[in-house]
């Protein structure tokens, strides 16, 4: 069956909790997030942001309610369209494969996009370790910026970045998502940046009942 | 000026850092990452580090601590409360006088429950149940391993571990990423509080506002040497208050300024310019910065840069 693109990506009656007595994090969450459109997604500390952030990206299922794509179940094989980058590069990549390696997995980008990302050549031969934490953050959002991903799901992506190359990797960002019309869900505790990026702002605690 | 008469707990002079990498073929090179770089922070003081991604900033915490990889290769000189910082006293004061917060938080131990990690080998139950209370970890964490922890959580976990001691020398890199507006003041106000006891805090962080409001002095950080060192106030004042190019282009990044990001990027370590490390996106370059830069004191700061004022 042809899904709707238009339909986007959505949360619907979204439960979940970690365990089979811990507390429900997130109970009847209803979000959809059309294409071309950014949503900043903010809450205190430990409210589930992160956790809605994976179960949007399939990297959770979901205990109640269903995640649709399309208005059909996200694909199990294949490239996923909906990409996730984490907020702790460290923690996404494996730490025994070269660089070159973790950028190429899904895709090929081309050199263009390693220019606007400030990626040297000679770190395609380093190991996770032997990059700054910003560095490699770089790698991980060039390497999901693929012409068959669909949707980004960004979980304070730029808080290991300085400034200018906060504001530079935006750019490339914004810049790939209007050429792609990308969808974006920007979890940022910045109200600043989110103002800067999103194109509407939601309040976690307000669509959740839990 | 009450700074001045206050004890220098760390001082760091000429820290040359380098690694040794296998390039081309087998040929082993040298990367330097860290060019003579100078700074020092009084009992009392925060000194926050700013810069730069790929600045060196993490190689500085971990020269300090003694936790450079091994294929890194030092050479300048540290004291510690006006004594040589030797490789061996690191080890004696790690965990003791010197408390570390690192930025990845793998360097928690996976196959160890929270609890007992951070009371370490002599903390107390009670003094790791007060500070998990402070930072808002729930009783049953302690019990917890790494991998059940939420990233704001982990983090709070590191921060409770260095606080377990009464330390004299805190190195802060990035603490707060995920953290909450409320615990990243309380993560401050510990911050000030052992500051305020008399203890030295080097706190590493991109997140500006937090440097502005947190800390005395801020050091600019730029592929691996320090533009500029400035009253925190400067900073708060803005473009005109500062001294550095580079410096000035941070504020004007900021998505709460004009977001607008200078452009291109550190030169990497295997290539840089002679003269000026910012020369290749200096508006203000002339031939004048082609040679050595040598850090100058300027109204009150200090800088390096040939035209500052
Ligand atoms: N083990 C290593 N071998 C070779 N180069 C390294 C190694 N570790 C770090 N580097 C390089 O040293 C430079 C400084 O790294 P460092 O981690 O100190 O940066 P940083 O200022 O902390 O950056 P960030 O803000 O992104 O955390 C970087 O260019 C990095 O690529
Ligand atoms: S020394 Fe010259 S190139 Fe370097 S920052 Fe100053 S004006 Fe710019
Ligand atoms: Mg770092």
């Amino acid at each position: 069956m042809q899904g709707d693109r238009e339909k986007g990506l959505e949360a619907r009656d979204v439960g979940f909790r970690y365990g089979k007595n811990g507390s429900w994090i997130l109970k009847g969450v209803n979000l959809t997030v059309r294409p071309g459109e950014r949503v900043g997604l903010t809450g205190p500390s430990g409210c589930g942001k992160s956790t809605l952030a994976k179960i949007l990206a399939g990297y959770e299922s979901p205990l109640e309610g269903e995640v649709l794509y399309d208005g059909s179940p996200l694909p199990e094989k294949g490239y996923c369209p909906v990409q996730m980058i984490y907020q702790n590069p460290e923690q996404a990549v494996n730490p025994r494969w070269k660089m070159e390696g973790i950028l190429c997995e899904g895709w090929t980008p081309d050199a263009e996009l390693l220019r606007d990302m400030g990626i040297e050549r000679e770190w395609l031969k380093r190991w996770p370790a032997e990059l700054s934490g910003g560095e490699l953050q770089r790698f991980l959002i060039a390497r999901v910026l693929g012409p068959e991903t669909k949707f980004l799901i960004c979980d304070e992506i730029s808080t290991m970045l300085d400034v200018i190359t906060q504001a530079q990797v935006w750019e490339t960002l914004l810049r790939a998502a209007d050429r792609q019309r990308l969808g974006m869900l920007v979890v940022t505790h910045s109200t600043a940046l989110a103002k800067r990026v999103c194109t509407r702002i939601v309040s976690l605690q307000e669509i959740n009942q839990s | 000026m009450e700074q001045k008469t206050k004890q220098e707990i760390l001082s760091v002079e000429e820290l040359s850092v380098s690694f040794s990498m296998y390039q081309k073929g087998l040929r082993k090179g040298n990367l330097e990452v860290l060019h003579k770089l100078s700074l020092s922070v009084r009992a009392g003081e925060i000194l926050a580090v700013a810069g730069s991604s790929g600045s060196g900033k993490s190689i500085l915490a971990h020269a300090i601590l003694g936790i450079l990889p091994g294929n890194a290769c030092m050479d300048g000189r540290m004291l510690y409360k006006g004594q040589p910082l030797t490789e061996k006293e690191k080890k004696g004061l790690r965990g003791r006088e010197i408390a570390f917060i690192p930025q990845s938080v793998d360097y928690l131990d996976p196959l160890m429950r929270v609890g007992k990690q951070v009371r370490g080998v002599r903390g107390t139950k009670e003094r790791q149940r007060e500070l998990f209370r402070k930072y808002g970890l729930e009783e049953g964490v302690e019990r917890k391993y790494p991998f059940m922890l939420s990233g704001g959580m982990a983090r709070r976990v590191l921060i409770a571990s260095a606080l377990m001691e009464d330390a004299c020398l805190i190195v802060a890199d990035e603490p707060t990423p995920g953290l909450s507006e409320r615990l990243t003041e309380e993560t401050l106000k510990s911050f000030r509080e052992m500051a305020d006891a008399g203890c030295a805090v080097l706190l590493i962080t991109h997140d500006i506002d937090l440097a502005f409001k947190a800390a005395d002095r801020i050091a600019v950080f730029y592929a691996g040497t320090v533009v500029e060192i400035a009253p925190a106030e400067d900073f708060r004042k803005g473009k005109e208050a500062l001294r550095h190019p580079y410096s000035r282009a941070f504020l004007e990044a900021l998505p709460q300024n004009e977001f607008c990001p200078l452009p291109g990027f550190q030169p990497y370590a295997a290539k840089l310019p002679k003269g000026c490390l910012f020369a290749e996106r200096c508006r203000e370059r002339n031939e004048m910065c082609m040679g050595e830069i040598p850090m100058r004191k300027v109204r009150g700061g200090e800088v390096r840069c040939v035209h500052a004022r």
